[in-house]
C-alpha cells in the first residue's frame, strides 16, 4: 500500500469581514467575524498500492487540487487520516521553488534539496538532469531567459531523477514540444514498469486511459467514480457534456456485476466516436459478473441528450433466455444497427436484472458509452424507413 | 522489478518543522546562502553596498556625538565601539525588519509545496548573519588600526553573536507569522525598532544613563539588545565593567537572559501554531 486515505474532509472558511490590520484588531476585539464555509472534501477514502498508476479527474472546483494539497502536505486537513509510504514528491506543480534570477546549476540543485535529496546527491545527478531536459547548452543561463517549455523541461526533469517513491503530477505535459511530450511518455511507461507509484492529476482523459491502472472521480467533494480509468474517462466525459434538467439516473452498486467496457463501433468493427447518418454501428457492452447470477436479463438502450430512450433492445442467448454467470465470468453484448439517429450525441445506456419478472436490478448505468451522429438533421428525433403517398380529389372525385 | 513494501506513516500535514531536522538545516542554508549569492554578486558594487550603508551611519553619528558635540570625549576608542555597536545594531534591525514580509514574498513555497515553514524566517536571520560576519572583520580590522589591543575575550563575542541571532531569529518567526494576517505589523515594528535604537547604548554609553540615572541602569539593561551591547563592548573593547556590575549581580544578568528566551519562546510557539493555516491565509 502507498497511499490510503480515511475519511478526510476539509472546508475552507471564508471571512466576510477579513481583518487586515493589527490596529483593526485592537479597536474592535471583541468583533466576532461571520463566515462562509466551502467544505472541499467531503469524506474521501481511497487506497492507492504500491506500483500503481492512479489517475484523478474531476472537473474545476472538485476538489481534486484540495485532494492534492493535502496529500502533499500543503493543507492540514480538518478530519480523517491520511497514509504515506516512502517520500513523496513535495510538489503539486512543476517549477516551484524555481528563482529565475539564478542560472539552472543553481536551480537544478535548490529544487532537488527541496525534494528531498542531498545537496551532495543533486550534484551528482546534475549532468543527467541537464541531459534529460536537452538543456546542455542553457545551464549557465540565468532562468528568467529560458521559454516557459524549457523551464517545465528542466522541472519535469529534477523531478524524475529525485526518485521519490511517490509521484504526485498534476497537469503537467500541458507545456513542451512534441518531443518532450513524447519523453514524458516514456518516462511514464518506465517508472511505471518500475513500480513507482504515481498519482496523475488530469483533464487530459486519453493519459487516463492510456496509464493508469486504476481511476477515479471526484465532485463536489465526493468520490462520484472509481475504478477502471476508461469507465472513470467516460464518466468524467458524461458529467462535462451532461444537460442538467436530463440528469434521472439509478445509483445502483455495481455490487454483483460491472460494466468492463463500452463502445461503438463501425461495421468494421473499429472503435469509433461518430457515426454518419446511415451507416451501421454495432454497440458493444462488455459485462463482468463479480459474484453468481442466476438467470440474468441484460439490456441496452440509446437516449439522446434530454434522456429520451430511442430504442433498446435485450441480450438472448440462442433465441433464449441467458444462463447463470458465474464470478469473474464475462459476457459481451453487440447489438448491430444502423444509425438513423438526428445529429447530435447519443447515449448508450445499460442494466442488469436478476430472475426472469426483473424486479431486482443489478446493474443501470444511463451513460456506459456515448457516440455522436452526424449527417442529417432531422427535425424528430429519428428517421424511420416509410413509404408516403399523395391522393388528390376535387369535389369527392379522385383526380387521374 | 519488484519494490520492497514502505511502511505507511501518516501525513501530518503542514507544520513549522515538517520534515526532521536535517531537512530543515539543509533548506535552510540552502535558502539562506542562495539570498546571500543574490544579492551581492547581482551587482557589481555588491557587499560594498551593504557595508556602505552602516559605514555612513557611522559617519554621521561620529560626526555628530564624538566631534561636535564631543559626547565621546571622556570615552577611549569612543569611534571603535561606536562602530560595532552601529554593526551589531544594523543586524539586529535588517534581520527583524527583512523577516516580516519574507513568509508572504515567498508564497509558492507555501502554497506549492510541502516545505517546512520555519525555514523562511530562520533562513532571512541567517543570511543578515552571514552580512554581519563580514561586517565583522571590517570592524576586527578598525580595532586593530585604531590601536586596541587583540585579547583572548575576543572570542567570547561568539556565544553573545549567538545570542543575538536567537533573538532576531525569535523576532522574526513573531513578526514573520503575524504579518500573514496583519499588514500593519510592519509599521509597527519600525516604530518599536526605533523606540529600541534609543533604548538601547549604541551612541548613548552606559556611563551616560550611570550618570544621570543610577537608579535605572538595572532595568535597562533587561533590554537584551542593550546587554550584549554592553557586554561586547567589555569584552572586546575593555575600559569598562560587564553588565553582571552595573546590574548590582550576575543574578540580575538572568532578566535580559530570561527576556531573550522567552521572546524566543514565544515566536516559535506563534510560529508554529499558525504553520498548518499559513497556506489557506494567503
Amino acid at each position: 500500500m502507498a497511499i490510503r486515505v480515511r475519511g478526510l474532509e476539509k472546508a475552507f472558511r471564508i471571512p466576510n469581514h477579513r481583518v487586515h490590520t493589527l490596529k483593526e484588531r485592537a479597536l474592535h476585539p471583541f468583533r466576532s467575524t461571520s463566515y462562509n464555509e466551502l467544505r472541499a472534501l467531503r469524506g474521501i477514502d481511497f487506497e492507492v498500492g504500491q506500483g500503481e498508476f492512479f489517475g484523478i479527474v474531476g472537473r474545476n472546483g472538485s476538489g481534486k487540487s484540495t485532494l492534492l494539497k493535502c496529500l502533499a502536505g500543503i493543507y492540514k486537513a480538518d478530519a480523517g487520516r491520511i497514509e504515506l509510504a516512502g517520500r513523496l514528491s513535495p510538489f503539486i506543480e512543476l517549477g516551484v521553488g524555481f528563482n529565475p534570477d539564478l542560472p539552472a546549476r543553481d536551480n537544478v540543485v535548490i529544487n532537488a534539496v527541496m525534494m528531498g535529496l542531498t545537496p551532495r546527491e543533486a550534484r551528482a545527478r546534475f549532468d543527467d538532469i541537464i541531459a534529460f531536459g536537452e538543456l546542455e547548452g542553457f545551464v549557465d543561463q540565468k532562468l528568467k531567459n529560458y521559454s516557459s517549455g524549457m523551464q517545465v523541461r528542466l522541472a519535469f526533469s529534477v523531478m524524475v531523477h529525485t526518485e521519490p517513491d511517490v509521484m504526485l503530477i498534476d497537469e503537467v505535459l500541458a507545456v513542451g514540444d512534441a518531443a518532450f511530450q513524447q519523453k514524458c511518455i516514456d518516462v511514464f511507461y518506465r517508472l511505471r514498469a518500475e513500480g513507482t507509484t504515481i498519482v496523475l492529476v488530469t483533464h487530459a482523459m486519453s493519459w487516463v486511459e492510456q496509464f493508469c491502472h486504476r481511476a477515479m472521480m471526484i465532485s463536489g467533494g465526493h468520490i462520484t467514480k472509481m475504478g477502471n480509468p476508461s469507465e472513470v474517462a467516460r464518466e468524467y466525459m458524461a458529467e462535462n457534456f451532461r444537460n442538467v434538467t436530463s440528469d434521472v439516473r439509478h445509483h445502483v452498486p455495481e455490487a454483483e456485476i460491472r460494466v468492463v467496457d463500452a463502445w461503438i463501433a463501425d461495421a468494421q468493427d473499429q472503435r469509433v466516436d461518430t457515426v454518419a447518418y446511415g451507416e451501421s454501428m454495432r454497440i458493444h457492452i462488455s459485462l463482468e459478473a463479480l459474484a453468481p447470477i442466476r438467470a440474468p436479463g441484460i439490456s441496452m438502450w440509446m437516449s439522446n441528450e434530454d434522456g429520451v430512450r430511442i430504442f433498446s433492445a435485450g441480450a438472448l442467448e440462442n433465441g433464449g433466455s441467458l444462463s447463470d454467470l458465474e464470478p469473474f465470468e464475462r459476457v459481451e453484448f453487440v447489438v448491430e444497427a444502423d444509425n438513423r439517429f438526428s445529429s447530435g450525441r447519443y447515449y448508450v445506456g445499460c442494466s442488469v436484472v436478476r430472475g426472469s419478472a426483473g424486479l431486482e436490478i443489478l446493474l443501470s448505468n444511463e451513460r456506459v458509452a456515448d457516440v455522436v451522429s452526424y449527417g442529417v438533421a432531422l427535425s424528430g428525433v429519428i428517421g424511420v424507413d416509410y413509404v408516403g403517398t399523395l391522393t388528390r380529389t376535387r369535389a369527392g372525385e379522385p383526380v387521374l | 522489478m519488484t519494490v520492497a513494501e514502505l511502511p505507511l506513516e501518516e501525513v501530518t500535514g503542514p507544520s513549522a518543522l515538517g520534515g526532521g531536522w536535517r531537512r530543515f538545516v539543509r533548506l535552510t542554508w540552502l535558502v539562506a546562502t542562495t539570498d546571500f549569492k543574490l544579492t551581492y554578486f547581482g551587482s557589481v558594487l555588491g557587499y560594498f553596498w551593504s557595508l556602505l550603508q552602516p559605514l555612513l551611519f557611522f559617519g554621521v553619528l561620529y560626526l555628530m556625538f564624538d566631534i561636535v558635540l564631543q559626547l565621546g570625549k571622556e570615552t577611549p576608542n569612543f569611534p571603535v565601539i561606536l562602530l560595532m555597536n552601529i554593526v551589531l545594531f544594523t543586524f539586529f534591525q535588517t534581520a527583524t525588519a527583512a523577516s516580516i514580509p519574507s513568509v508572504v514574498v515567498r508564497e509558492g513555497l507555501v502554497r506549492k509545496m510541502h516545505f517546512p515553514r520555519l525555514v523562511i524566517p530562520v533562513a532571512t536571520a541567517v543570511t543578515s548573519s552571514f552580512n554581519l560576519c563580514l561586517n565583522l572583520i571590517v570592524v576586527l580590522g578598525f580595532m586593530i588600526v585604531y590601536g586596541v589591543e587583540p585579547r583572548l575575550t575576543w572570542f567570547l563575542l561568539l556565544p553573545l553573536l549567538g545570542l543575538l541571532f536567537a533573538f532576531s531569529a525569535g523576532i522574526a518567526m513573531l513578526l514573520s507569522s503575524l504579518y500573514v494576517r496583519y499588514r500593519d505589523v510592519a509599521q509597527i515594528w519600525g516604530v518599536i525598532i526605533q523606540a529600541l535604537f534609543y533604548a538601547s547604548p549604541v551612541f548613548i554609553l552606559i556611563e551616560n544613563i550611570e550618570k544621570r540615572a543610577p537608579q535605572v541602569t538595572r532595568y535597562y539593561l533587561f533590554n537584551p539588545i542593550a546587554a550584549i551591547l554592553q557586554q561586547a563592548r567589555h569584552w572586546m573593547v575593555g575600559g569598562t565593567p560587564g553588565i553582571s556590575t552595573f546590574m548590582g549581580g550576575a543574578v540580575w544578568v538572568l532578566a535580559p537572559f530570561a527576556i531573550l528566551v522567552g521572546t524566543c519562546i514565544l515566536g516559535f510557539w506563534v510560529f508554529s501554531r499558525e504553520a498548518p493555516g499559513i497556506a489557506e491565509e494567503l
